[in-house]
């Protein structure tokens, strides 16, 4: 969508947001973007939805500035899921937001210097080996009586806490992502999420290059719908072109998403199952998601990172097999679905290991964001391609899986349900793939008009969106990707409470995180 | 008796492509001679060590994914003797560093490293860990993994398909075919490391290693007429 900015004062800021929530029900902070707005500044912009109506609506907000800080007002009370959102802009703007607990680096060194996505900003390039000393308190920042900016240390850990750091370099963090958790016995009493340590600031390079450059960055976020990622900014941009695209590259488009999401979907289920201990159940996974890299293969000659889409369709047409090679692979993979549930997902040990851990009911998810599988195990009905239909999910039929067990145990079983469902969406579309092109030409050099869009999808763990800033040059202004797992690792803490620190490693498995996607 | 040429029983050894890097490490360890006895245990140990290699799973990204796929059934590295992977570096032989590696992981990588047991090897895989890959021009990634450690076996790719990763397995392999582990020289440590004696140990608590100065001029009188009589037999 084109985004139309609503703007408050300064001082109306935080009542305002809190009217958009409660009066308009805008209850779902989709995401906040800094950025960088030359002349007039650094600021946010906000990016809200209503979760009754699917309305979606933008608010642009200024930072103002206070001798060389940049503040903010925090709306962490309003939406919990801006806590990290928020922290992610304070790393890369230096915006503090007013009132928010724990203002520390979230990406970067505790150590680094300056702000990378501003504008002035140069790297240096250097690096130490030497260990970060973090500190073990959070600021909170606030306006005093006289007008002048106050700081406040908030203690992470009180004294007799017991911690402990799980990763970075952990097999069931699958990733480089770190936990810290504040124990008591077994008991988990806090989660602080430390991440950064696979940032690659894709989102700064991609000033640097051209749209169709930039598009092979994102394959590389969550390789897992590498598909999925490319449809979103590849989205965006045809959006801002106004792009009219043929049937034949919808239905193409659609098919690979979908293999996309069987493919990732594989992967988590088999990666549950072995973070359990169940390794046969992760073989048969990794033994069938063969079968669907092989079909796209054929077609994109890629394994993982597919490189498909691009501005104006696809790379190339199908491949002459391809027809007959998804029609075997559904055929194939109907049956196989069962036999996870047969080997893995019925199994008593799995029913007692999932069940009730990691709780999280419908009304904390939407305001923590979580999205996805994980939000719809809760009741929320959150698909993107249901709610914000693109290319040919309007015109097949398919159900949209939404379960109320609010547990780790239905977020599997939604993983499993929607792989029908996904299947159901190749069948109805694979026998007539319309003719047409598979590429609409456009420019050799590609500029966008000016203005600002945010196009989103379903990924495979939840919404992947991509907002663009255009200046009308050949490259991207701002690029900014809201990655499917930040909110979700936001939401560990709360999840997470009072259980076991073995539920962790469940937990962790059933809400199907990607690490890459999180620190881009 | 001369050290032998390192064939693998999985592929002929004239498949490979780089065979003359490899005999130029030979003939470099011929120099010195080769001891009949302490050279055929270097064989029988060589022989071991190479067919059990144990992997550190260290995958910070994509390329992580396809070693995943490298274990399981289809590509199955366990037909090669390196189907255990550690998750502890203690246990670990090597470690396959699969993915990108960023300033703030660095330090991260490099404490694994030296937290992992002599011999020890590192694998890069895939562009990120070689050279940066797409990341290069980013101002939070290191320039491949070279610049923290030293790096045994490169295996290009964005990410290797698995028998890439498999095939640069195999070159490790018959790198570690070729080694002295009697009598030869550490070369896992750089030059620097090895003058400032910088151990890990060293470098926490401040202890100093343990260095032999004086040993008996009779003993080293007696070593040498060891060798030269082994010699002498061997010119016979």
């Amino acid at each position: 969508m084109k985004l139309n900015n609503i703007v408050f004062d300064f001082d109306q800021f935080a009542s305002e947001m809190a009217n958009l929530k409660n009066q308009k029900g805008f209850d779902y902070l989709v995401t906040i973007i800094g950025e960088d707005f030359g002349e007039d500044g650094l600021g946010c912009i906000y990016i809200l939805e209503n979760t009754e109506s699917h309305e979606r609506c933008s608010v642009k907000m200024l930072a103002r500035q206070m001798d060389d800080s940049h503040v903010i007002p925090s709306v962490i009370d309003i939406w919990k899921a801006a806590n990290l959102l928020e922290r992610e802009v304070f790393d890369f703007y230096g915006i503090k937001f007013l009132g928010h607990p724990d203002m520390r680096r979230l990406y970067l060194r505790s150590d680094f210097k300056g702000y990378p996505f501003r504008k002035d900003f140069k790297a240096d390039g250097k690096y130490t080996l030497e260990d970060d000393c973090e500190p073990d308190y959070g600021f909170e920042y606030s306006i005093d009586k006289n007008g002048r900016l106050v700081e406040k240390k908030n203690p992470l850990f009180t004294d007799d806490e017991y911690v402990i750091n799980i990763g970075p370099q952990h097999p069931s963090t699958h990733g480089v992502l770190r936990l810290q958790t504040v124990l008591d016995g077994e008991t988990v009493k806090r989660i602080y999420p430390h991440l950064g340590y696979i940032h690659r600031g894709i989102e700064k390079m991609s000033e640097e290059l051209t749209y169709p450059q930039t598009l092979a960055l994102t394959d590389r976020l969550n390789y897992l719908s590498a598909m999925m990622h490319r449809h979103a900014l590849v989205g965006v941009i045809e959006e801002a072109l106004e792009v009219e695209l043929t049937d034949r590259i919808k239905t193409v488009r659609t098919i690979m998403d979908e293999l996309q999401r069987l493919d990732s979907h594989l992967l988590f289920c088999g990666c549950c199952a072995q973070d359990l201990g169940a390794l046969t159940a992760f073989l048969y996974c990794m033994r069938d998601r063969e079968h669907v890299l092989n079909v796209m293969e054929e077609t994109t000659g890629g394994r993982l990172i597919q490189n498909y889409y691009r501005i104006g369709g696809l790379q190339d047409d199908i491949d002459p097999n391809f027809v007959k090679n998804v029609k075997d692979l559904c055929a194939y993979l109907r049956p196989m679905i069962q036999e996870y549930m047969d080997v893995f997902g019925d199994n008593v040990i799995t029913h007692n290991r999932l069940e009730n851990v990691g709780p999280m009911s419908l009304e904390y998810c939407i305001n923590y964001a979580v999205t996805g599988p994980a939000g719809r195990a809760s009741g929320w009905k959150n698909d993107v391609r249901k709610n914000h239909p693109y290319d040919m999910y309007d015109k097949v039929e398919w159900k949209q899986i939404t379960l109320t067990g609010c547990d780790s145990m239905d977020r599997y079983l939604v993983h499993i349900q929607e792989m029908y469902q996904s299947l159901d969406i190749i069948e109805q579309l694979i026998d007539n793939i319309p003719e047409g092109d598979y590429y609409v030409k456009q420019k050799p050099i590609i500029k966008l008009p000016e203005g600002q869009w945010y196009f989103s999808v379903e990924g495979s763990a939840g919404e992947f969106g991509v907002y663009l800033d255009s200046r009308g040059d050949k490259s991207p202004y701002r690029l900014k990707l809201r990655p499917m797992g930040l909110t979700l690792v936001a939401a560990l803490d709360p999840m997470l409470r009072g259980q076991k620190i073995a539920d962790l490693v469940t937990t962790g498995a059933a809400i199907d995180i990607v690490i890459p996607d999180i620190d881009r | 008796m001369e050290v032998r040429k390192p064939r693998i029983k999985s592929i002929p050894y004239d498949e490979f492509k780089d065979n003359a890097t490899l005999e130029r490490l030979v003939d470099e360890l011929h120099e010195g001679g080769v001891n009949v006895v302490v050279g055929s245990l270097d064989q029988v140990i060589n022989w071991g060590r190479s067919n059990s290699l144990w992997s550190l799973t260290f995958a910070t990204s994509c390329c992580g994914i396809e070693f995943m796929a490298v274990g399981c059934a289809r590509y199955d590295f366990a037909r090669f003797g390196f189907e255990v992977t550690r998750n502890s570096p203690r246990q670990a032989d090597l470690i396959m560093c699969a993915g990108t590696i960023t300033h703030k992981m660095a330090p991260a990588l490099k404490r694994l490293y030296d937290e992992m047991a002599e011999p020890k090897y590192v694998i890069a895989v895939g562009g990120c860990a070689i050279s940066g890959g797409p990341f290069k021009s980013s101002y939070h990634v290191v320039k491949g993994i070279e610049e923290i450690v030293p790096v045994d076996v490169f295996v290009p790719g964005c990410p290797p398909r698995p028998e890439a990763i498999l095939y640069g397995m195999m070159q490790l392999q018959r790198k570690v075919k070729i080694e002295k582990f009697f009598g030869g020289i550490n070369h896992k440590q750089t030059k620097e490391e090895r003058e400032l004696g910088i151990s890990n140990e060293e470098l926490i608590y401040g202890k100093k290693p343990m260095v032999i100065n004086e040993v008996p001029e009779e003993f080293v009188e007696e070593v040498k007429n060891e060798q030269l009589k082994v010699k002498e037999e061997a010119a016979v």
